[in-house]
């Protein structure tokens, strides 16, 4: 049952990195998505990333009662949840949402109104044509809105933070600044190019084998994204599980 | 000239061709005719691939499309130029990006000369001019217009016309008729229209192929359509009062 999908997903991809007709032509449409997928999605992860990290903040603060432990944990805490976590998550999950949708139906409507089918009767690669820009795009884009998101997020906390009085402005720099792993940059940069890559094939598969109208273009483009919110949290299970 | 060979094609348990065989000689217009439902569009995609028949070969001069691989196929579609139904335009492209879209990516051409060649297809459709009109902004005949300009842009050694008529009005399909007509005299394309238009059928049929419950029921010349004896052609084709008395 899950096989065939599957199996349809695997090929889906192989024709996606077949060598490009024109690497000219496939360069401009890179840049489109990238102008479309990074620009276009900065100010709803901004919103949201400063948020995340007042959230982190205030929360931990209220839980940290003992007087034994320094409030500096709250800035060590805030910093490596928006690198492990936060960031790279959330943010998929917000641009599985705004980018999947978009392209699961943008494709999808090429599919139903047979523009794919123009494609290929010019003797173009399809789905190398309208996938591979995207699936480029997002995994150059979507880490460099993780790097922003996460330093949005400290910042976001640290306004709390300081705002509400819960940590002096001292210890919240002085517990962000001691004890970093480097190495958890490591693993939010591998998790936000895999979630990139759920995210534009999970929905690029979506679109492209959408049959029928308008209605099924709807539905392609919901299932893109339910399919692919449950495929970030396991594959970021996974990731976590394996580099940790 | 394109040979099929034995044509089935199935969805499902629904058979919609089955087992059509036939020939379609270069320098003159070939028509499908048939019902709406009969399978013409079914038959025109799988001659180009877009649908896989269940069994039967099509030939592109002698060459065996049906057992190519997608390479080999490549090349054979550069040859192709197809209107669809539905015109299938590039939403995201205006005119002039649609037309030039084959033409950036299977040619070296300066873009003066790829701007030319657009022109002149335009100009050919009577549609000079539209260049920069986005397609949400064309009408539906228009639309079939642009869509016949973008198959002609390459010159195409085969050309599959999918109801080019359909939507526009008498004077501008007759214009689209003698359009494809003069096409492939001038450059003896294999061309292949479908359509369900007396007026083109009257006009442009040298070669025409009746679809009938999925199997070729007629094939004739319009000379012959109107005298023929078969009950079916005769109901499609003077299915109008105005054929009928035409007929008396
Ligand atoms: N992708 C498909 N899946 C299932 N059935 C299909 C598909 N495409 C076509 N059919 C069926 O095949 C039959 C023939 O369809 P086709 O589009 O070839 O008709 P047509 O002769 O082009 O009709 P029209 O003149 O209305 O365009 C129809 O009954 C249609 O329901
Ligand atoms: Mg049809």
């Amino acid at each position: 049952m899950i096989f065939y999908p599957l199996g349809k997903y695997i090929l889906l991809l192989k024709a996606v990195f077949r060598k490009p007709e024109k690497w000219s032509l496939y360069r401009k449409e890179i840049f489109h998505e990238m102008n479309y997928m990074g620009v276009g999605s900065l100010g709803i992860i901004c919103i949201i990333s400063i948020f995340l990290g007042a959230v982190t903040t205030v929360q931990t603060a209220f839980q940290l009662v003992s007087d034994l432990v320094p409030k500096s944990v709250i800035g060590g805490i805030v910093r490596d949840s928006s690198i492990l976590e936060l960031s790279p998550t959330i943010s998929a999950i917000v641009l599985a949402g705004k980018i999947g949708s978009s392209v699961a139906s943008q494709i999808g409507t090429m599919r139903v109104t047979e523009q794919i089918d123009a494609l290929e009767i010019m003797g173009i690669n399809s789905p190398g044509y309208l996938i591979l820009p995207k699936i480029i795009g997002a995994i150059t884009m979507i880490p460099l809105l993780v790097i922003i998101s996460i330093a949005l997020s400290i910042v976001g906390g640290y306004l709390a933070g300081t705002a509400s009085g819960a940590v002096t402005p001292q210890s919240f720099i002085e517990g962000l600044t001691s004890d970093f792993i480097p190495f958890t940059f490591t693993v939010s940069m591998v998790k936000s190019v895999i979630f990139a890559f759920i995210i534009t094939s999970v929905a690029a598969y979506q679109g492209f084998y959408t049959h029928g109208g308008a209605l099924e273009v709807g539905q392609s483009s919901t299932k893109a994204v339910v399919i692919s919110c449950i495929m970030i949290l396991f594959a970021d299970y996974i990731v976590a599980q394996l580099l940790l | 000239m394109i040979e099929i060979k034995n044509i089935r094609k199935s969805f499902g348990h629904r058979t919609v061709l089955k087992g059509i065989s036939a020939e379609f000689k270069d320098g003159i217009t070939n028509l499908v005719i048939g019902g709406s439902g009969s399978g013409k569009t079914t038959l025109l995609k799988c001659m180009v691939g877009l649908h896989e028949p269940n069994s039967g070969s099509v030939f592109y001069d002698e060459r065996n499309f049906t057992s190519m691989n997608f390479e080999a196929r490549t090349h054979v579609r550069t040859e192709i130029g197809m209107l669809f139904q539905g015109s299938a335009l590039f939403d995201s492209m205006n005119v002039e990006e649609n037309i030039m879209f084959p033409l950036n990516m299977f040619t070296e051409l300066s873009f003066k000369e790829k701007r030319d060649r657009v022109n002149f297809c335009l100009e050919r459709v009577n549609l000079a001019g539209n260049n920069q009109l986005l397609v949400s902004e064309l009408s539906g005949g228009m639309k079939k217009r642009v869509g016949i300009a973008r198959a002609i842009a390459m010159n195409p050694k085969y050309l599959f016309c999918d109801e080019p008529n359909s939507g526009l009005d008498p004077k501008t399909a007759i214009v689209i008729d003698e359009l494809i007509q003069e096409i492939t005299e001038e450059y003896r394309t294999t061309t292949i229209v479908v359509t369900h238009d007396m007026n083109s059928v009257m006009g442009i049929g040298e070669n025409i192929i009746f679809l009938h419950q999925g199997t070729k029921w007629w094939e004739g010349s319009n000379k012959e359509i109107t005298t023929t004896d078969n009950k079916e052609l005769n109901e499609f084709v003077f299915a109008s009062k105005f054929m009928k008395k035409l007929q008396k």
